[in-house]
């Protein structure tokens, strides 16, 4: 196997327990960063299966602006949340 | 004075509430505008209070009656199966595809097309941006469509006008906490923010310029210059972002571009199924001029999305665009 092959693999699995992660964190704002680290990750995807055009887009939009949104969402409803504990 | 916590019954009760502005028990804007000065004690007694309200009202009581009759568990029992049931229908479709890297039968022709013609038909070099702003530029006409539409949408819901403000707290509320956070008093924004914006921009602009030569194009431009709108008006503050970006300019804008795009396409279309000649120079590839129309609608697609980037960060964050509410 070479090292190619195990860092797309590690990568895929990566995605899976991002992609996990997201439902089960309790926390919102981890909830977010996992999110955004799972656009990244797709993004490496991305170019390692040669489409550059959509790992640009991925990568401005899934992890810079929908994080963005996502974060100012949050930031709305942090002090409900701030009191959950 | 009205009793607030009053449970209105019914769906009819419920509906007329909705009417009539009554913002949600749980969501109470005017409640935590007024609790903004309080000290962080006593906010969460009152909020405390109002929990066990809620609680022992006649919603409260419905929840806890759902809980008994194990109404939880069945929503969850069919969240899972549609999960199990979707993941199986995508594994399903995703076996069907031809492998990786190999040819597919069906579609080798469009393929072979493409690869073979497609820098003498298009004039661009980068055959994704020949593909998607020629040969299915009415697929990216939709696209840009959508996105506007979706900025409307977002409109409907967050702005806050005079018309569809639910109350003058709420107008407070929002300006006061938007004041709250506001970070360009931040030294550590402000200075990232020096360092990053231009880059962005120059990266930004140059990604839009370039779609027909190296990976990129107008979406992705637009989204990075989306981006970089986002991270100035972070950290230099909304007031000079608001000078140039204002709610008409935006329209504008948008309007132009999406306009610019259907005639031009219009055009090409038009021409294409008459087999009349088209005076679109292709120019030389590898140029910045070069592609024909699909430097002109990368910039149209660019600006519409960078609008609307920018749009929905504007709405989330205060429910304005351009700052006039």
């Amino acid at each position: 196997m070479t090292f190619t092959e195990v860092f797309k693999i590690s990568l895929l699995i990566l995605l899976i327990v991002c992609a996990v992660a997201v439902n089960v964190t309790r926390n919102l704002l981890a909830s977010v960063i996992i999110f955004m680290s799972y656009s990244s990750i797709m993004c490496i995807i991305w170019v390692l299966m040669e489409s550059p055009d959509l790992a640009i887009t991925e990568a401005a939009v899934g992890a810079g602006i929908s994080g963005t949104l996502f974060l100012m969402t949050l930031r709305k409803i942090r002090e409900e949340d701030a009191d959950e504990g | 004075m009205k009793d607030e916590f009053a449970p209105r019954s019914g769906w009819t009760g419920r509906f007329l509430a909705w009417l009539d502005g009554d913002l949600d028990l749980l969501i109470d804007a005017a409640d935590a505008a007024e609790e903004y000065d309080a000290p962080r004690e006593e906010i969460k007694e009152k909020r405390r209070e109002r929990r066990q309200r809620i609680y022992e009202s006649e919603r409260g009581r419905a929840i806890r009656h759902a809980e008994r009759r194990g109404f939880y568990i069945g929503y969850t029992v069919i969240a899972v199966i549609c999960c199990v049931l979707l993941i199986g229908v995508l594994l399903y479709a995703i076996a069907n595809l031809p492998r990786y890297g190999q040819e597919n039968r069906e579609t080798v022709e469009v393929v072979e097309r493409y690869v073979e013609h497609g820098l003498q038909e298009t004039g661009a070099v980068n055959i994704v941006a020949g593909m998607i702003l020629d040969y299915r530029a009415f697929d990216t006409l939709g696209e840009s469509h959508v996105l506007f539409t979706a900025l409307v949408c977002v409109m409907i819901l967050l702005r806050l006008d005079s018309k569809n403000m639910r109350t003058d707290f709420e107008d407070y509320y929002t300006t006061r906490i938007d004041r709250f956070h506001e970070t360009y008093r931040d030294v550590i924004m402000q200075r990232v923010g020096m360092l990053l914006v231009p880059s962005i921009f120059i990266y930004g602009i140059y990604i839009l310029l370039n779609g027909q030569n190296s990976p990129g194009g107008g979406f992705s431009g637009g989204a990075v210059l989306g981006a970089g709108l986002i991270i100035a008006s972070a950290s230099f503050g909304m007031s000079g972002v608001d000078k140039v970006y204002t709610l008409r300019a935006s329209m504008i804008i948008t309007f132009v571009s999406l306009a610019f795009y259907s005639f031009a396409k219009g055009y090409v279309f038009f021409t294409g199924a008459n087999g009349i000649e088209n005076h679109i120079p292709k120019g030389t590839p590898g140029a910045i001029l070069s592609g024909g129309l699909i430097l002109p609608l990368d910039i149209a697609v660019g600006f519409v999305v960078a609008c609307t980037m920018f749009g929905f960060y504007s709405l989330f964050r205060r429910g304005s665009i351009g700052g006039e509410t």
